[in-house]
């Protein structure tokens, strides 16, 4: 409050230019005087408010930065404070840093081929289907047979040529034959395929191949054939064998028998012939029997044979045929020779039943005697010639009659018997003649049989023999008419070659022509792609070149545009160098450098040049060392105010310190547009010029200040001279920043 | 000296201090040789008094008042002589 008293009468004083009002300032003087004490814990108090005020704003600016831009930025003096009290004010965080993100590659993808493991098996063609493995030995029928077929359709299988070919009967009947075994084989594809040529190699391998199979199988049948052959005979030989022994027991047997029953031996004899007789017959009847089996043996192994054969027959081929025929007539000869054997043991047989009948007859007579007598003489045993002693009369007696009535009996039936003889005899005879008959009948048949069997296998070996010529004769004319095949194929097939070779050549030499046309068309649209591309391609690097060069030049300029602008910069920033009384650095490099990046370019050579030579070796002073210089140079200023350029005596210099010490003007104060002649007034234009300066408008001011006259002038005259200095300097740096600006944004390019 | 001393000045280096200062220079010789001056002439008029003049006031103080007379002439011709032109007689021919 006091100092806002003093500071407007201060100003109310300048104001008028007259004496200060001293009672005022007495009067306020005079206010103040009583109330010291409470006007000393008024000012004790406002200090403290102040201080806090101060305080508190340094702390709270301490606390949040922009308060102390806002209080930096709107209380002058404010940023001295608080930089003092809290240190510089923290900078802007830098620039966030960007991160670089490095994107990976996907891993590119391998493909990987697939592998065709799809192995196409050719088509066997209809040959394999057909052309069967060959078989172990043992084979049985089917198999033979349908190979056999195979073989024989597949031998029969003509290719398809349009060629007549001369069929035979037989070849025509065989390929009937393999017809029809085709048909009956369902495993022949043929029909469903077309018939397809085969290589003669192939021909000449199945042929050997069947040849190969045929040989097995013959020499496989051939094998069984002997095998049951030799069995059979075996067997035969045995049952012939035993045949005859059977043959030799019967004969003995029927011989033991006679003599047993004619022939009047000695009792003890007699039990030895019988016993003899029985001995016989028992051999008798074993060796019947293994006769018998044997002769089913015979049999079943002769039937085996002929099973064997009939296979072998069913088989067809012709190398069998002649083992088979030789089997058959074994077989015929084993058949006979058993049936003879047979035959004889029959007539033995029968002989020897006639024989044992009779022994028999004889038996049961002698039973019946026995039988009588022990009916008779009950306690008498059988064997009566051993009882000699033992009899007695009566029995003996009546033995005898016994006997003798026997004996009538025997005679009676004796003359019966002879009389009958000749009935029975006929009766036998007939029987005989009926059995001789039938073994004639027999025999003939079997006769017969045989003879028919001997002309049929000499039929079939005729057949066999024929075969075979015509089998001969079929080969030769199959190889004639293979011959004449191959003739006309290979004629045909050359025709055939002809032709296609004349087609294939006109296609290939057409597809030639056209691939050839078409490849003429691509070279040739190539070449002419090719020339536009390189066309485009030159133009556009004759125009990248040229863009090149015009961008060089361009960017030459703004280089040295920019240079320019650099050292003009480096000028101006050497102007900054100014301290406080202290001058900038001499400008001499700094233009140099100028005058080193405009060369070529005059109007900045010029203004270069320009530079006064003071600037240059000495540097300028700034405006502030000027505006305070001003400033102590305006009390001087003032103080010689009066003097002026005319003989002025110490008295001048007195009064015109008087009239500086008495006289008090604005210390600023604006000027106006227009000087008048009471402008001129040297306090005034001093306070003009401060004004200006304080404005910062050094022209104006040094204007003004050179409107002093006389000593003032001359004591301000350094300064003045300094002030035109500073400012030619600067304007000639003005002039040439802007220009090196405007040149600079000349050759900018524009984005 | 003063003559010396400002075309010194104004030839070599017219600096703010130089011309500033020349004036307080100025004002400083003047002064000094004024007091130099006064005092000479004192102490002659002294001389004179003592010798000559019996003991007189007068020698002082015309001695002081010739010393001080002698340095305001002095200074005062300091400072005017930025301003005294030293014009030259051509001789018509």
């Amino acid at each position: 409050m006091l100092r806002a008293c003093l500071r407007g009468a201060n100003a109310t004083a300048r104001k008028n230019y007259r004496r200060i009002p001293l009672t005022s300032l007495q009067q306020c003087r005079h206010y103040t005087a009583g109330e010291s004490s409470s006007a000393s814990k008024v000012v004790v108090a406002g200090l403290l408010t102040v201080s806090g005020g101060i305080g508190g704003t340094v702390l709270y600016a301490k606390w949040d930065h922009k308060f102390r831009a806002a209080v930096e930025k709107n209380v002058p003096y404010s940023d001295w404070l608080l930089g003092l009290a809290l240190g510089p004010a923290a900078q802007d965080p830098g620039l966030p840093i960007k991160k670089r993100v490095e994107l990976a590659q996907p891993p590119s993808m391998i493909e990987k081929q697939v592998k065709k493991s799809a192995k196409k098996e050719g088509a066997e063609g209809p040959v394999k289907d057909s052309s069967p493995a060959p078989s172990q030995p043992a084979q049985s029928l089917q198999e033979a047979s349908a190979e056999a077929t195979h073989i024989i359709s597949a031998i029969g299988e003509v290719p398809s040529v349009p060629a007549p070919c001369d069929t035979e009967a037989a070849a025509v009947k065989e390929c009937n034959e393999c017809h029809e075994h085709k048909e009956a084989t369902a495993v022949h594809p043929a029909p469903t395929e077309p018939m397809k040529e085969r290589p003669v190699e192939e021909v000449a391998a199945r042929l050997a191949q069947q040849e190969q199979e045929e040989q097995d199988i013959s020499a496989s049948v051939s094998a069984s054939l002997e095998d049951s052959l030799a069995s059979s005979a075996k067997a035969t030989l045995q049952a012939i064998g035993a045949q005859e022994a059977a043959l030799q027991a019967i004969m003995q047997h029927t011989d033991k028998l006679k003599e047993a029953m004619e022939a009047e031996v000695l009792p003890e004899e007699k039990s030895n012939q019988w016993k003899d007789l029985e001995a016989a017959l028992a051999d008798r009847t074993t060796a019947l029997n293994d006769a018998r089996a044997a002769l089913s043996k015979a049999n079943e192994s002769l039937d085996s044979l002929r099973s064997v054969i009939d296979e072998s027959k069913g088989l067809k081929i012709s190398s069998v045929r002649p083992l088979v025929l030789a089997a058959e007539e074994n077989l015929h000869n084993m058949v006979v020779d058993l049936d003879k054997m047979a035959m004889k043991v029959q007539s033995a047989e029968s002989e020897a039943k006639i024989v044992s009948q009779y022994s028999e007859l004889v038996n049961e007579a002698k039973r019946q005697f026995q039988r009588e007598v022990s009916s008779l003489t009950p306690e008498i045993q059988a064997n009566w010639k051993g009882l000699t002693g033992k009899l007695s009369t009566d029995d003996l007696n009546a033995l005898i009659a016994h006997a003798h009535r026997r004996i009538d009996q025997l005679n009676r039936e004796l003359a019966e018997q002879k009389v009958r003889e000749k009935i029975h005899i006929d009766a036998a005879l007939e029987q005989q003649k009926l059995e001789d008959q039938k073994a004639l009948d027999n025999a003939v048949n079997t006769a017969l049989q045989h003879v028919k069997e001997d002309s049929r296998l000499d039929q079939e070996r005729k057949l066999a023999e024929l075969r075979e010529v015509m089998e001969a004769e079929m080969r030769t004319q199959l190889r004639r008419q293979a011959a004449a095949h191959t003739d006309h194929v290979q004629d045909v097939l050359k025709v055939q070659e002809h032709e296609l070779k004349a087609e294939a050549e006109q296609v290939l030499s057409s597809k030639m022509l056209e691939q050839e046309t078409r490849y003429r068309q691509l070279t040739q649209e190539q070449l002419d792609n090719f020339t536009l591309d390189m066309n485009t391609a030159y133009a556009r690097l004759k125009g990248v070149e040229e863009a090149i060069d015009s961008h060089v030049v361009a960017e030459d300029e703004a280089r040295k545009a920019h240079q320019l602008w650099l050292s003009v910069e480096a000028l101006s920033y050497s102007l900054k160098t100014a301290e406080a009384d202290v001058p900038t650095v001499p400008l001499e490099n700094a233009a140099q450098a100028v005058r080193d990046s405009c060369r070529d370019n005059d109007f900045a050579l010029a203004l270069a040049s320009a530079l006064p030579e003071k600037s240059l070796q000495r540097g300028v002073y700034s405006e502030a060392s000027l505006r305070a210089r001003f400033n102590s140079l305006r009390s001087l200023a003032r103080r010689v105010a009066l003097i002026d350029e005319s003989r002025n005596s110490l008295y001048q210099y007195f009064l015109s310190y008087l009239q500086a010490a008495l006289l008090f003007e604005k210390s600023q104060e604006a000027p106006p547009s227009q000087l008048s002649s009471e402008d001129l007034d040297p306090f005034k234009l001093l306070s003009y010029a401060s004004y200006c300066l304080e404005h910062g408008d050094l022209e104006l001011a040094a204007k003004l200040v050179n409107q002093l006259r006389g000593e003032a002038r001359r004591v301000v005259e350094d300064w003045l001279i300094e002030a035109r200095l500073t400012l030619e300097t600067r304007q000639v740096v003005n002039l040439l920043s802007a220009y090196a600006n405007a040149v600079g944004l000349g050759t900018t390019q524009a984005p | 000296m003063s003559h010396v001393t400002s075309c010194f000045s104004r030839e070599i280096f017219l600096t703010a201090e130089n011309m500033a200062d020349e004036h307080a220079r100025k004002w400083d010789r003047c002064l000094a040789d004024t007091a130099v001056k006064t005092v000479t002439g004192l102490g002659v008029g002294i001389v004179f008094s003592l010798i000559v003049f019996k003991r007189r006031a007068w020698p002082l103080s015309f001695g002081s008042g010739l010393g001080l007379g002698m340095g305001y002439s002095n200074c005062q011709h300091d400072f005017r002589s930025p301003y005294l032109i030293h014009g030259r007689m051509v001789k018509d021919q």
